[in-house]
């Protein structure tokens, strides 16, 4: 929770709307929160967002039963045609909090250092599997002592072959290096999830 | 898919394509009991999850707060919109899987369903679950009608028509259509009541368990009065409350379930 999922998806699709055509889905334990924040962050025009309900189980809804997201995506697909990217952000707060693949081509999996240093040694299927770890906050890491070379040295020991990013959403709200990690890893049309803790 | 695939390349497609190719090797369907058994399971990726068939209004409005009301409550789902659900599956079950599909006789039925569904959020819900549970039966029985009958309901059809649809592409009976829908219209809102007020699973399952023959009974009421008969003859029973709750609540502004 805070670790900045919604920021993150802010940040891609202020990066990467002018390239491409982008919607959102959110997946909020309380409805329509996310989806309400990203549109009076005005980064997509609000037809471009959309809310699924989850039955109080965010996790089902991106992993086991994908039939609401599924359908979200569809009905983005019918009403906005050409669309290129759909970002999918989940609802599930914790490490366990992981996307099929029957719903997306890829997903990102986001912590931040106020969360404490030893997040990545714990690992989980979030950071050990995503396609990408990004490890958000790095402005706030002397402030709550944390050690970013530990963070960074863990997440590589966990994650072997597969790329984690240390940024800070705050001093660069454009997300750079991540939106140009999904400029390469994905061709247009695709679908790309944000979980995260 | 994902990682295995290509960059950008949609699994979904893929999936898609790859599971046709299946189908043509295989023979009919299976149509047993595990067959059934599977349409049931509140495990299947068909959407039913974020429904609660009205719990959660009535948890908001304080009509259910226990065990008891929990009860009263499925007891009268069962009987009106589960004896309604029923027949539908039935009828839908029993328009077979003609090809061409008959387009008249699906849109009369689904205009006899709707009829049955004053509120337009409650049809809106059904239609989501309709949507969902033909996603899952076209994935698992891939036969061409069931796409014909996705054409027919561009919204979807409504959920209870859509069961009888998926019934009769796994080669189920018109009684186990009918008793799908019983089972679905007590065991979601069940198991949503113990999400919502964190009652005991074991209570729940109890009440669930004593429901049974209840729910083996409405079915095979629904059954005796047999498929053939005009749509409009179905049975109408329903609660006024069921609706006026289903409008208030989508209005609300926080909200865990779909319907």
């Amino acid at each position: 929770m805070g670790s900045g999922k919604t920021a993150l998806v802010a940040a891609l699709a202020r990066s990467l709307s002018d390239e491409r055509s982008i919607a959102v889905v959110t997946n909020d334990i309380y409805t329509t929160e996310d989806a309400e924040i990203l549109r009076r962050a005005a980064v997509l025009p609000d037809e471009r967002i959309t809310a699924v309900e989850t039955g109080c189980c965010p996790h089902t809804a991106i992993r086991d039963d994908i039939t609401a997201n599924l359908d979200a995506v569809e009905a983005l697909e019918r009403d906005i045609p050409g669309l290129e990217l759909v970002i999918i952000e989940s609802g599930g707060d914790n490490l366990t909090a992981t996307f099929s693949y029957g719903l997306v081509d890829r997903q990102i999996f986001v912590i931040d250092v106020a969360g404490g240093d030893k997040v990545p040694r714990k690992g989980g299927p979030g950071i050990t599997g995503s396609d990408l770890l990004v490890i958000n906050k790095t402005d706030l890491a002397e402030l709550v002592h944390a050690d970013l070379a530990v963070m960074a040295g863990d997440a590589a020991r966990q994650r072997g072959e597969r790329p984690t990013y240390l940024i800070s959403l705050a001093a660069d709200p454009k997300g750079g290096p991540v939106a140009e990690w999904v400029r390469r890893e994905l061709r247009s049309p695709a679908c790309i999830a944000v979980a995260g803790r | 898919m994902g990682s295995a695939a290509g960059p950008g390349n949609s699994g979904r497609e893929a999936s898609w394509a790859g599971d046709a190719n299946r189908a043509l090797n295989r023979d009919k369907s299976g149509g047993g009991k595990a067959t059934l058994l599977l349409l049931a399971d509140g495990r299947l990726p068909a959407g039913g999850h974020a429904h609660s068939g009205g719990v959660e209004e009535a948890v908001t409005d304080g009509r259910i707060s226990g065990l008891d009301d929990l009860r009263r409550y499925l007891e009268g789902r069962l009987w009106t919109t589960g004896a309604v659900d029923a027949a539908l599956a039935i009828a839908a079950w029993d328009l077979g899987d003609a090809v061409p599909l008959p387009d008249a006789a699906w849109s009369r039925l689904d205009a006899e369903a709707a009829a049955r569904m004053p509120s337009p959020a409650l049809r809106a819900a059904s239609r989501a679950q309709g949507r969902g549970i033909l996603r899952a039966a076209r994935r698992m029985w891939p036969t061409p009608w069931l796409g014909d009958l996705a054409g027919i309901h561009p919204d979807g059809p409504l959920s209870a028509p859509a069961l009888g649809a998926a019934a009769r592409a796994a080669g189920l009976e018109a009684g186990d259509a009918a008793l799908l829908a019983c089972q679905n219209a007590t065991t979601g809102p069940a198991w949503a009541a113990v999400r919502l007020l964190g009652l005991d699973p074991f209570s729940v399952a109890c009440l669930l368990a004593e429901l049974a023959p209840s729910v083996e009974a409405v079915a095979a009421e629904a059954l005796s009065q047999g498929a053939g008969i005009d749509v409009a003859q179905l049975p109408a029973l329903g609660g006024p409350m069921t609706d006026v709750a289903a409008e208030v609540h989508a209005s609300r502004e926080v909200r865990l379930f779909a319907s």
